[in-house]
């Protein structure tokens, strides 16, 4: 069994290298596959990491009155917080939001000036809401309009980053679909032509072909070098497109940095080396394998 | 009883619309035997070679192989057939690109026989058709004779039970079908059935073995010591 399986391995081998030319332009159609989807993979986890970092930015801010007593605030921050949606809940004092206002305006001595003369906190208590979903906000909000709360409420300050985030989700969700779609054709071109090479080579080799029947050759025998010969064109593919790929992404880092500080696409893909190698070699097989299934099946008659 | 090697029973092969390739032949080959099967090209000799390995299904009829029958093999069954039937053809069918060594070894590597075996075979087998010096040759480097040699080599390899030629000499000059069908006899002499398919009547007439003549298909004759009769 296992020299069965070595000389099935060998003569994949020779076919592969025989038919080099062939080979190559299958391999360079295979890589560009690989490199888009990896592309892609990368993209989804730009997307993802800079999405992550805007929606930490919005919140709700709901200012109460002034004349709201603090127990009733924190008693609707503690109702706040046992709702599903909301992730945390802050509560800023009208002291604290003094103190607040003090520092960040300490240079500018007329609004000190102004604070100073009227005596009293003009300020108001407020909550900080942060839901675990943007789409979860006008829950929240709705729930901030219950008549119990609004007689205590100010204003609701809410929904300013919230166009900019659905405009930034409807965007990477349009180029994902559209690399989705491109994905899809360039594996179908890679299945195509990798199923034209090894068809060349079963016709090719289809004198070699009727011998092995005749003297008795196992159909695993006949049609195991072309499988064999489509895995190593899905492993050569794919190394060769990690390998194309990563230096094209230590470029791209530093631009990609000035968009979104947390991504560090090099020291990313270095932590997920071997995984992402592993995809790529994965998915170049499954293309690999797939083509000579095809191929053999139409063409490889036992 | 002995089991025959070979059975057609009543089998037609049918090529459509209607052209008849066999028409309900009936035969039987036992062990050991040597039948040449004798006819004008088109009367159906090599149609019966590729119903006998399972290459092609008759459209009526049984045939049997030492009691199998070859009809309801499974295609992965037919590995196993295939490898108790050793094949020869007029046109050698070597591979161009292996030695002549290789192309006998590779009978074997196709069989998941280990390394050390086939090293140990092949010469012997070469010894016995007498090319051991031409081993590492080539096809192209061969003459007709010496290539025929070799596809017979290859043919014996595995053992088989029988060893069908298939106008094994038609390529060949006199002195060198001479040494084949030499070779065949011997081959036959040392247990293995034997059948021949040819046209060359002076083969069949210095063989003095039994005759199947076939004509468009149909078994017109079967003798014992037969002779070439077609016109």
């Amino acid at each position: 069994m296992i020299t069965l399986i070595f000389r099935i391995i060998k003569y994949g081998f020779v076919g592969f290298i025989r038919n080099f030319w062939l080979s190559s332009a299958t391999l360079a159609v295979m890589i560009l596959a690989l490199i888009v989807m990896q592309g892609l993979i990368i993209f989804g986890t730009i997307a993802k990491t800079s999405l992550v970092s805007l929606q930490d930015k919005i919140d709700i801010s709901v200012y109460f009155k002034t004349t709201a007593v603090e127990d009733d605030v924190l008693k609707i921050k503690r109702a706040l917080e046992s709702l599903d949606e909301v992730k945390t809940v802050e509560y800023i004092s009208r002291e604290e939001a003094l103190i607040q206002f003090k520092t960040t305006h300490k240079d500018d001595p007329t609004i000190s000036q102004a604070v100073e003369e009227l005596g009293e906190n003009p300020l108001s208590a407020s909550l900080n809401i942060k839901a675990k979903d943007p789409k979860e906000y006008p829950a929240i909000a709705a729930y901030l309009n219950n008549e119990s709360i609004s007689t205590l409420v100010d204003k609701v300050t809410y929904s300013q980053n919230q166009l900019v985030i659905e405009r930034l989700t409807k965007i990477i969700d349009t180029i994902k679909r559209g690399g989705l779609v491109l994905i899809f054709v360039l594996a179908g071109i890679a299945v195509l032509v990798a199923f034209s090479t090894i068809r060349l080579a079963i016709y090719s080799n289809r004198e070699a072909i009727g011998i092995m029947r005749l003297v008795g050759a196992s159909n695993n025998f006949i049609r195991g070098p072309y499988i064999a010969e489509g895995i190593m064109f899905g492993i050569v593919a794919g190394l060769i497109s990690v390998l194309i790929f990563l230096p094209l992404a230590s470029f791209a880092t530093p631009y990609i940095k000035v968009f979104i500080p947390e991504m560090n696409l090099s020291s990313y893909l270095l932590m997920n080396f071997w995984s992402h190698l592993g995809t790529q070699l994965g998915i170049g097989i499954f293309l690999g394998v797939i083509s000579s299934l095809i191929a053999i099946r139409r063409y490889l008659k036992i | 009883m002995i089991t025959p090697m070979i059975v057609f029973q009543n089998v037609s092969k049918i090529y459509n619309p209607n052209v008849v390739a066999l028409d309900s032949l009936d035969f039987k080959i036992s062990p050991h035997e040597f039948v040449s099967i004798v006819g004008r090209s088109g009367s159906g000799k090599s149609t019966i070679i590729k119903l006998l390995i399972g290459e092609e299904k008759p459209t009526k009829g049984r045939i049997f192989f030492d009691g199998i029958e070859v009809t309801k093999l499974k295609s992965t069954e037919l590995s196993s057939l295939r490898r108790r039937i050793g094949i020869v053809f007029q046109d050698f069918r070597l591979l161009p690109e292996k030695t002549a060594y290789e192309n006998v070894a590779f009978a074997l590597e196709a069989s998941g026989r280990p390394q050390s075996e086939i090293e140990e075979l092949v010469p012997q087998l070469f010894e016995m058709i007498g090319l051991k010096n031409k081993m590492s040759n080539f096809p192209r480097e061969l003459s007709g004779g010496e290539k025929q040699r070799v596809a017979i080599a290859r043919a014996l390899i595995n053992r088989p039970d029988v060893i069908v030629a298939d106008e094994p000499t038609g390529n060949l000059d006199p002195i060198n079908t001479y040494e084949i069908i030499k070779l065949l006899i011997k081959i036959n002499e040392l247990g293995t059935t034997l059948v021949l398919a040819t046209h060359n009547k002076d083969i069949i007439n210095s063989l003095g073995k039994r005759v199947l003549s076939l004509d468009e298909g149909r078994l017109i004759r079967d003798e014992e010591q037969g002779r070439y009769t077609l016109s």
